[in-house]
């Protein structure tokens, strides 16, 4: 069900993610004091590079991840498998590509 | 009820990771979705900042940052697991994960209220 | 004299249900001195396996309130919970009758994870001689004591989840060849391991390690397998 293939993609992601994930409560925590607004969120991240490529490549890693984690759990307790757990995992996948493009592009562009 | 097969503290650890994954996984959709209003309906983005002021809202974020602390401590813990030298102290990491989960996410909900 | 409440599973393939007997107590009773005492006075019918009775053949096991034990070696002062027993079939095993499960996937999954050797010499050659000390040695020491029980099997849920998962004791025995220098093809071993029901299904819930009778850590193991075939990812391999 899983091969060493989606395996590597998980544990590789999984990597990436680490250091993001840390950098990303520490935002929350120094942002969330004194409350939050749309202006304070976006004054820091519009039209900056650097959060462009730091979000990007969340997005893009934590979709590789998250799929083939529910590939798995749907495997395990659903019994889902062949062609109906391929297409699963490449559907939330693709859904948790665009639409964390999307918030991207919003909140960085 | 946990069977008696499972009742130890690393398959206690692998249904947190497991139920964090799948909780942070549900929960994505929804983040992208809000943040996007920022694209063209900046009044709802803030609509809903302040509907998260709420300290229910506060304390459901407090869950969430667990969620992704707990996920991302008992996830190094399985990199640790699989890619370094072999280590009896499992259930003393484990353990940590969650320590350092709480730690992270009461700091984050001391900052939030 | 004492007696005690013992449920046992009695049924086959199609099903069936807890059966309770009463069973005198006894000094330095076993599990497996329990389910004999019962076949031999109570219900002759009952069907069980064994064979050595010291913890050597591994064809005992079976599910004791819930755990998975060698039942031979298991004490009943050990496990005895409000004056009861509950004893049934190997987890994640077909039945065959009662207590004695179908082991045919059991080892069918040792077949496929690559525990077949690879000769390096022909028998007309001199035995290769084998450095004791050596890291790859040390730590195929600590995997080759398995004695086939399948308990580790019965204690894995990876393995009722997903029923291609080759299970711990087939991919410890995997991980001991491949460290074994006499090994002509390591390689077979990790493309065997590195399939849809390969080591990468594994999520380390340690149930294996916590209920091994003979004290093996498949848990380790597995890690080791898992880090072999990601290095020949990394090499090119495959």
């Amino acid at each position: 069900m899983l091969g060493l293939k989606l395996y590597m993609a998980q544990r590789l992601s999984a990597m990436v993610m680490i250091p993001l994930t840390l950098g990303h409560i520490a935002v929350m925590i120094y942002a969330i004091q004194g409350g939050l607004s749309a202006a304070e969120i976006l004054g820091r991240t519009k039209g900056s590079v650097l959060w462009f490529l730091y979000y990007g490549l969340f997005v893009l890693s934590v979709s590789l991840h998250a799929s083939i984690g529910l590939r798995v759990i749907v495997h395990e307790t659903l019994g889902l498998k062949g062609r109906a757990l391929e297409i699963f995992m490449w559907l939330s996948g693709l859904l948790l590509l665009a639409m964390g493009l999307r918030a991207l592009v919003a909140v960085t562009l | 009820m946990i069977r008696p097969h499972r009742s130890h503290p690393l398959w206690i650890a692998y249904l947190l990771h497991r139920l964090s994954g799948l909780g942070l996984a549900l929960f994505l959709p929804v983040h992208f979705h809000v943040l996007a209003f920022a694209l063209n309906q900046p009044e709802r983005l803030d609509g809903f900042l302040r509907f998260a002021d709420n300290p229910l809202v506060k304390l459901a974020e407090f869950g969430l940052v667990f969620l992704l602390a707990v996920h991302v401590f008992g996830g190094l813990r399985l990199l640790a697991l699989e890619f370094l030298p072999w280590s009896p102290r499992q259930k003393t990491l484990a353990a940590s994960a969650v320590a350092a989960a709480f730690l992270v996410a009461g700091t984050f909900f001391l900052q939030a209220v | 004299m004492q007696e005690m409440d013992v449920s046992v599973w009695r049924g086959d393939a199609n099903g069936g249900g807890l059966e309770h007997f009463k069973v005198p107590a006894r000094d330095s009773q076993t599990i497996l001195d329990v389910v004999a005492w019962i076949q031999q006075h109570a219900d002759p019918t009952l069907s069980y396996r064994y064979a050595c009775r010291v913890g050597m053949c591994g064809s005992c096991a079976m599910m004791v309130n819930g755990v998975p034990r060698w039942t031979c070696r298991t004490h009943v002062k050990t496990v005895l919970k409000d004056n009861a027993i509950t004893i049934a079939p190997l987890r994640n095993l077909p039945v065959i009758k009662d207590l004695a499960a179908d082991m045919d996937p059991f080892f069918d999954k040792w077949v496929a994870a690559g525990g077949v050797h690879h000769p390096t010499r022909t028998r007309d050659e001199p035995i290769e001689i084998l450095d004791p000390k050596t890291p790859e040695r040390v730590e195929t020491d600590t995997g080759i004591e398995c004695i086939n029980c399948s308990v580790c099997y019965a204690a894995c849920d990876t393995v009722s989840n997903n029923v291609d998962f080759l299970g711990p004791a087939a991919l410890q025995r995997a991980w001991t060849l491949y460290l074994d220098p006499k090994d002509a093809d390591p390689n077979a071993i990790l493309d065997a391991v590195s399939g849809k029901g390969g080591c990468h299904n594994c999520h380390s819930q340690g149930s294996c390690t916590l209920h091994c009778p003979n004290g093996l850590n498949p848990m380790k193991a597995i890690a080791g397998l898992k880090r072999a075939t990601v290095s020949s990812f990394f090499k090119g391999g495959r």
